[in-house]
């Protein structure tokens, strides 16, 4: 904006910048967990498929055991990230009017904490609660 | 930007030049995966509260637990969750089209046909085999 009489160089004063005044940094991340998801999202089915029809107590002694509990802990921890910057990417793709654009970033913000936390503290009381 | 935008609402609706909409392109497939692989992905995210309540209800005990399985084992439940298998694994596989993308590879007219072909294919032929082992093996969700 008042570049004119700012001491920063080009480069610095558009990183940055972006519609949600990151950088490239999300398309990056976006990469990264998308490469994660893959084995993420494989260990979640083959969990789901060993435990449908099966009792509640057999399904919280399978899912509180350390091998399942960690890979639905990185899904979740993962997925959680991932879809935050998708949803993003969404809004910012199509919401222009910049009051409701900024309200929309931060409810993704607030709905994938709020929906991520729930299932880390749910996978932890089922390892370690009673 | 606002002061131009106000100003072309009161310049009344005289012809102007416009920028192409979707509606002008033909319909393709590599067209059709591109907006399913985002509407698979904001069905995920909303996808995502199934799995949170599934968690959360085996945390908090069999009656919660109880329930989640009665809405799950309802025609609407088990519709809910064949749209979230299948939006998994074609999101999924769309990903994987992308990825091998950014390594460019795969952008020739035949083979982005291919790799839209594979994905649309794969994640219908998945779902349908995993839910066919979901039911068959295991007696499939109740």
């Amino acid at each position: 904006m008042t570049e004119s009489q700012s001491m920063r160089t080009p480069a610095r004063s558009v990183r940055g910048l972006g519609t949600a005044r990151s950088g490239t940094g999300h398309f990056w991340h976006q990469r990264v967990t998308s490469v994660a998801a893959i084995p993420l999202t494989i260990g979640l089915l083959l969990i789901i498929t060993a435990l449908l029809g099966r009792s509640h107590a057999a399904v919280v002694q399978i899912l509180g055991s350390p091998l399942v509990a960690i890979i639905m802990l990185l899904f979740v921890i993962n997925t959680a990230y991932h879809m935050w910057i998708g949803m993003q990417e969404i809004v910012l793709d199509y919401v222009h009017e910049d009051k409701l654009k900024f309200l929309s970033l931060m409810a993704n913000t607030f709905f994938v904490f709020t929906v991520g936390l729930a299932c880390i503290f749910a996978v932890l009381k089922l390892s370690f609660g009673v | 930007m606002a002061e131009l935008e106000a100003g072309t609402a009161t310049g009344a609706a005289r012809a102007r030049p416009l920028s192409p909409h979707l509606s002008v392109y033909r319909l393709m497939l590599t067209f059709v995966m591109s907006g399913l692989h985002r509407i698979s992905g904001a069905a995920l995210y909303f996808g995502m509260l199934l799995v949170a309540w599934w968690l959360v209800a085996a945390a908090s005990g069999p009656n919660a637990y109880a329930n989640f399985e009665w809405f799950i084992g309802s025609w609407i439940g088990r519709l809910v969750l064949l749209g979230y298998t299948w939006a998994l694994l074609h999101h999924m596989l769309g990903g994987i089209r992308h990825l091998i993308w950014d390594t460019i590879h795969g952008f020739e007219p035949a083979e982005r046909e291919l790799l839209a072909l594979a994905t649309i294919i794969g994640s219908v032929s998945l779902t349908l085999l995993l839910w066919i082992v979901g039911y068959l093996v295991m007696g499939g969700p109740r």
